[in-house]
């Protein structure tokens, strides 16, 4: 742990976090207004949530890059089958079979074929989207159909003034929380990440351990798609070969959880994304060009980097074999 | 008695050609018409398959070219601009008579356009044109189509209409042609009409949950926000999300291929307004120019024909159940 006036990545993320709100609440007027913190909140919910799935991934020093493809894959072919008539809750049930399977085959390759995580699921990530346009679906967008309406709530809808996909990102971060302190499952899974020999010899069955952290991470992923889905009444496929993959290992290594495993919680996550969150929310206010956009938020991270470098020197103790 | 003859013989000479008719007259230029067409081949190289643009100009191509012995073949390069250009490249190589390229945006393909053409291969360009200009382009004329556009923002929006002006624009990627283009006409009217104000112009990559995080971000900062414009009725599924979730009212003026999604969308309010291209007149065109090129027999870029689309401005009470075409089911 940093010692007195040493900030961790956390913090530093924190502080710079807190900083731009000050700076665009000062400069734009109709920042800082209850509707548009909770517009900023609810534009990076599903990014959020996709978080605190590969945040428990990589805790367990593991890396799931399949993660927006086989979210976008099992919730299009749910869409599509409610089109074909089939029932609402079996759709769902069939799509979410489907997530968990390949999560499970995914954490299979990893813990007993023992093939890099890395390397695993970036084949697993492009065969289901190949197997999903080509087997499944026919259409690069496919659209939530009217007998889906019922499902729009979740993601459109509002409690209390409050837009529901707020609600299950802190749902999910909750969740994934106790689960992490409290679960006798979850702390395995802290175990396996921060030293996998050490972990067995005491005891830890680590390569289910390894498995359950690809399911998980599988069933949140779904349950983020389903937002998604909601939310634009509709699943573009092509994320699964965008870059927003990337962008949610950003939020999560920027929140400052260790690519090298057994550090960091699901506050890492949540700092991390508010981050992006006020980015991405200031930079459109200020209608500032995508492309020129791209450039700021690049800048911005490699700003947190750096300084959390400065403060934090590596050294033999933390910097750890598999540190990227 | 001499009538009588006249008659038997103009009678007799009526039967004989009566029946030479029902022997038929072949037309003299059928043969040639379906000779020209034997063993063609016509490539096409979409952004990617999948949607209803490029489904639709395949199923018109493949209904228009197949019955006459051309094969069509379809490359998909599913949006990776590297995979397309290596496409052409093969093709080029394999020297079909004819490519059909709808291009990602004006620069990439623009070299490999040219040499194709050199190559002897008819290139035919649709809808997104490349800074190259080849034999054929069929397309919307963005750039009428922006102004028409900015006429219809105006329109609507005008304060002097009761509208507070303030108008947004949803692009799709920044060097696609349709973005460009268009954001010359919309900039050529908009110029002229000081009291529309452009409060927001930014690119959501054809995306709709970008398309609706700019939307929700720009409702927010501007509660009196007139409408919004997006340049593509897939992508702006999303900013009507936000629209409505807003509770705002909020002029949604979006365009593209007139699928039966658009009309649907129109007609339960997703969208206000959609400028559409016709896709099946679009293939249609495209084979008619297709068919032209290969009876004419001209060398390969002798002659450049641009074919704008005619466009139709939709709404719910112009719109007709012929409006909108069926997305061909895959068999």
């Amino acid at each position: 742990m940093p010692g007195m006036g040493r900030l961790s990545q956390e913090q530093i993320v924190f502080v710079l976090a807190v900083g731009l709100c000050a700076v665009f609440a000062v400069a734009l007027p109709g920042f800082l207004t209850t509707n548009n913190v909770l517009n900023l909140v609810r534009s990076v919910s599903i990014l959020g949530i996709l978080g605190v799935a590969m945040g428990l991934v990589v805790i367990g020093r593991g890396i799931d890059l399949s993660l927006v493809a086989l979210m976008a894959i099992s919730v299009a072919w749910t869409l599509s089958l409610i089109e074909g008539g089939m029932p609402l809750p079996q759709a769902i049930a069939i799509g979410l079979a489907f997530s968990l399977f390949i999560g499970a085959v995914n954490g299979w390759f990893v813990a007993y074929v023992e093939i890099p995580a890395i390397f695993a699921t970036l084949a697993m990530g492009t065969l289901v989207y190949g197997f999903g346009r080509y087997f499944l679906f026919d259409l690069d967008v496919v659209y939530m159909p009217p007998a889906g309406a019922p499902l729009l709530w979740i993601g459109q809808g509002t409690l209390m003034g409050v837009p529901v996909p707020i609600y299950l990102f802190a749902g999910v971060c909750l969740a994934g929380y106790l689960f992490l302190r409290y679960a006798r499952a979850g702390r395995y899974l802290r175990a396996v990440g921060d030293n996998m020999l050490a972990a067995r010899i005491t005891g830890v069955p680590t390569r289910p351990t390894v498995v359950m952290q690809y399911v998980l991470s599988s069933l949140i992923g779904y349950l983020a798609g389903i937002i998604t889905a909601a939310s634009v009444a509709s699943m573009n496929t092509r994320v699964a070969i965008s870059t927003y993959v990337y962008d949610v290992i950003l939020v999560v290594v920027l929140g400052g959880i260790g690519l090298s495993g057994g550090k960091g919680g699901i506050r890492n996550v949540i700092v991390g994304t508010l981050l992006i969150g006020v980015l991405l929310n200031g930079m459109t206010i200020m209608d500032i060009q995508y492309t020129v956009q791209n450039v700021i938020k690049g800048a911005i991270l490699l700003t947190a980097i750096v300084i959390d470098t400065i403060l934090n020197p590596r050294d033999e103790q933390t910097a750890q074999q598999g540190d990227i | 008695m001499r009538l009588i003859k006249t008659a038997t013989l103009a009678a007799a000479l009526a039967l004989c050609g009566a029946a030479h008719a029902q022997e038929g007259i072949d037309d003299p230029t059928r043969a040639p018409y379906y000779d020209s067409f034997k063993g063609k081949k016509v490539a096409y190289v979409p952004v990617a398959m999948g949607f209803d643009l490029t489904e639709g100009w395949a199923a018109g191509l493949k209904e228009a070219l197949e019955p006459l012995g051309v094969t069509f073949d379809i490359r998909d390069p599913n949006w990776s601009t590297d995979a397309g250009a290596q496409a052409i490249t093969t093709l080029i190589s394999e020297k079909p008579d004819v490519i059909v390229v709808h291009n990602p945006d004006v620069q990439s393909y623009a070299r490999l356009l040219k040499k194709a053409e050199e190559a002897g291969i008819y290139v035919v360009q649709v809808n997104m044109r490349s800074s190259y200009s080849t034999d054929v382009f069929v397309g919307a004329d963005y750039v009428g189509m922006g102004q028409q556009i900015g006429e219809r923002l105006v329109e609507v929006c005008s304060p002097s209409k009761g509208g507070s002006g303030k108008v947004a624009i949803t692009q799709g990627v920044l060097t696609a042609a349709a973005s460009i283009y268009q954001m010359q006409g919309i900039n050529n009217v908009l110029s002229k009409h000081p009291e529309i104000q452009l409060v927001s112009n930014q690119a959501a990559d054809w995306d709709a949950t970008k398309a609706k995080n700019i939307a929700a971000t720009v409702i927010q900062q501007h509660p009196d926000l007139c409408a919004i414009t997006g340049f593509w009725d897939v992508m702006d599924v999303g900013t009507a999300a936000a629209i409505k979730e807003s509770g705002k009212n909020v002029y949604l003026l979006t365009q593209g291929g007139g699928n039966r999604m658009v009309c649907d969308g129109l007609a339960n309010g997703t969208y206000s307004e959609s400028v559409v291209y016709f896709v099946p007149g679009q293939a249609r065109d495209m084979a008619t120019m297709i068919k032209q090129l290969l009876q004419l027999k001209q060398p390969a870029g002798t002659t450049k024909t641009t074919l704008f689309t005619p466009l139709t401005f939709l709404r719910k009470d112009n719109m007709t159940a012929a409006s909108c075409w069926d997305m061909p089911t895959k068999g």
